[in-house]
C-alpha cells in the first residue's frame, strides 16, 4: 500500500477545498469547504502515521477534528446572527464594517 | 493501489467536486457527506478504525447535519449570485488552486517517502488502546486546551445564538384584551380559527371547511397551503346537500332498523 497515492489525494482534495473558498460566495458553502481541507490535513496526517509505524498522527487527526467541530459551531452561530440581522447568507452582502 | 482506495478516492473527488459545482447549498452539503464517509473507509484501510468511526459519527452524523439545520434556517432555496464582486476573482482563484494543487501533487509525487515501517496495532494492545496512550501521556496538554476550545466554543455559540428580549413578554391576560380590541376595531373574530374540513372522502388540512350555509370557509385551510396552491377542491354535491339539509329540502330519513 502505497502512501503517496494518499497524501495526492489528499492534496488534490485541499486544491478543491481552496477552490471552493476563492469561489462560493455562499458562507454556509464556504464553511464546507474549510470542513473538506480540514478532512485532507487529515487524511494527509492518517497517510503518514501509517508510513511512519507510530500513532502519532492519528492523535493529531483526532485533535483537528476536534477543533474543527469546535470551528462549525462558531461558525455557523455567526452565520446565523449574520442572517438574523441582514437576511442572507452571501458574504458579499456582509458588509456593515466598511463605511 | 488497491481496489478500496480507488473506488474510494475517485468516489471521494467527485463529491469535493460535487460540492464545489453543485448552485444549491443543500446539494453541496450531501456531496460534502459522500466526500466523508469515503474518507471514513480510507481511514478504516490506513489501520485507523478508531477515527473511521468517529470521522462517519461526528462529521457525516454531527457536523453535516449541523449545516443541514443551518440550510433550513437559512432557506433551502439559498443559491449563490453569480455577480463577480472583484473582476477576474472567480478566473484567478481557480487558477491559483490548479497551481498550488499541481504543485502539491507534483512534490509529493516526486518525494521519496520510506515505507519500510507498518503500524503495530498488536504490539500496541490496539487502536484505541495505542491512541488512548498517547493521548493521556504525551499529548494531554494539547487534550486540556482542546476542553478549554470546546468549553468555550460551547459558551460562544450559546451567547452567539442568545437573543434578548427587548419586550416584556405578554401574559395570557393582555393577549386576550388585545385581540378584543381588534374585534372591537376591525372585527377580527377573536376566537381560533375554524379547523379544517373533515368528510367521508377526506379529513387532511388541506380540505376546506364548509360554513353551515355550505359556502367555503377560506380561512379553515393553513396559509402555506393555500399560498402553495394545493388546497384541495370541495366536491360540489357534498357542498349541495349541506345547504339542502339546513334548508330543510331534504331530511334525513330515521334509523334503518326503525327505533327513531
Amino acid at each position: 500500500m502505497d502512501v503517496t497515492n494518499y497524501v495526492i489525494l489528499a492534496a488534490i482534495l485541499f486544491s478543491i477545498g481552496a477552490v471552493g473558498v476563492l469561489v462560493r460566495r455562499n458562507a454556509i458553502v464556504m464553511f464546507m469547504s474549510i470542513e473538506l481541507m480540514l478532512n485532507a490535513a487529515n487524511l494527509a496526517f492518517v497517510a503518514f502515521a501509517q508510513a511512519n509505524g507510530t500513532f502519532d498522527g492519528q492523535v493529531v487527526a483526532f485533535f483537528v477534528m476536534v477543533v474543527a467541530a469546535a470551528e462549525v459551531v462558531i461558525g455557523l452561530a455567526i452565520i446565523m446572527a449574520i442572517f438574523r440581522t441582514r437576511k442572507t447568507a452571501s458574504i458579499d452582502e456582509a458588509n456593515l464594517l466598511r463605511a | 493501489m488497491s481496489i478500496t482506495f480507488a473506488i474510494c478516492a475517485t468516489l471521494s473527488v467527485t463529491g469535493a467536486l460535487g460540492m464545489l459545482l453543485s448552485k444549491r447549498a443543500v446539494h453541496s452539503a450531501l456531496f460534502v457527506a459522500l466526500t466523508m464517509i469515503n474518507l471514513a473507509v480510507l481511514y478504516l484501510q490506513l489501520s485507523a478504525p478508531f477515527l473511521g468511526m468517529v470521522q462517519i459519527i461526528v462529521y457525516t452524523g454531527a457536523v453535516m447535519m449541523l449545516f443541514l439545520f443551518v440550510l433550513m434556517i437559512v432557506g433551502v432555496d439559498s443559491s449563490d449570485s453569480l455577480t463577480e464582486t472583484l473582476k477576474g476573482q472567480r478566473v484567478t482563484a481557480i487558477a491559483v488552486a490548479v497551481a498550488l494543487g499541481l504543485l502539491l501533487t507534483t512534490s509529493i509525487g516526486s518525494a521519496v517517502i520510506a515505507t519500510d515501517t507498518q503500524l503495530d496495532t498488536v504490539l500496541a494492545g490496539g487502536n484505541v488502546q495505542a491512541i488512548a496512550n498517547l493521548m493521556f501521556s504525551k499529548y494531554v496538554l494539547a487534550l486540556e486546551v482542546t476542553a478549554a476550545l470546546l468549553v468555550t466554543a460551547a459558551v460562544g455559540a450559546m451567547v452567539l445564538a442568545h437573543r434578548e428580549r427587548i419586550t416584556p413578554k405578554l401574559s395570557q391576560r393582555e393577549q386576550q384584551k388585545a385581540r378584543f380590541a381588534d374585534y372591537a376595531l376591525t372585527g377580527k373574530h377573536p376566537g381560533p380559527l375554524p379547523s379544517s374540513g373533515v368528510y367521508a372522502r377526506h379529513n387532511a388540512v388541506d380540505t376546506p371547511a364548509l360554513l353551515p350555509d355550505g359556502s367555503v370557509s377560506t380561512i379553515s385551510v393553513p396559509a402555506p397551503l393555500q399560498a402553495r396552491g394545493s388546497v384541495r377542491d370541495i366536491n360540489e354535491e357534498d357542498a349541495q346537500q349541506i345547504v339542502d339539509l339546513t334548508q330543510g329540502n331534504t331530511v334525513i330519513e330515521g334509523g334503518q332498523d326503525g327505533r327513531n
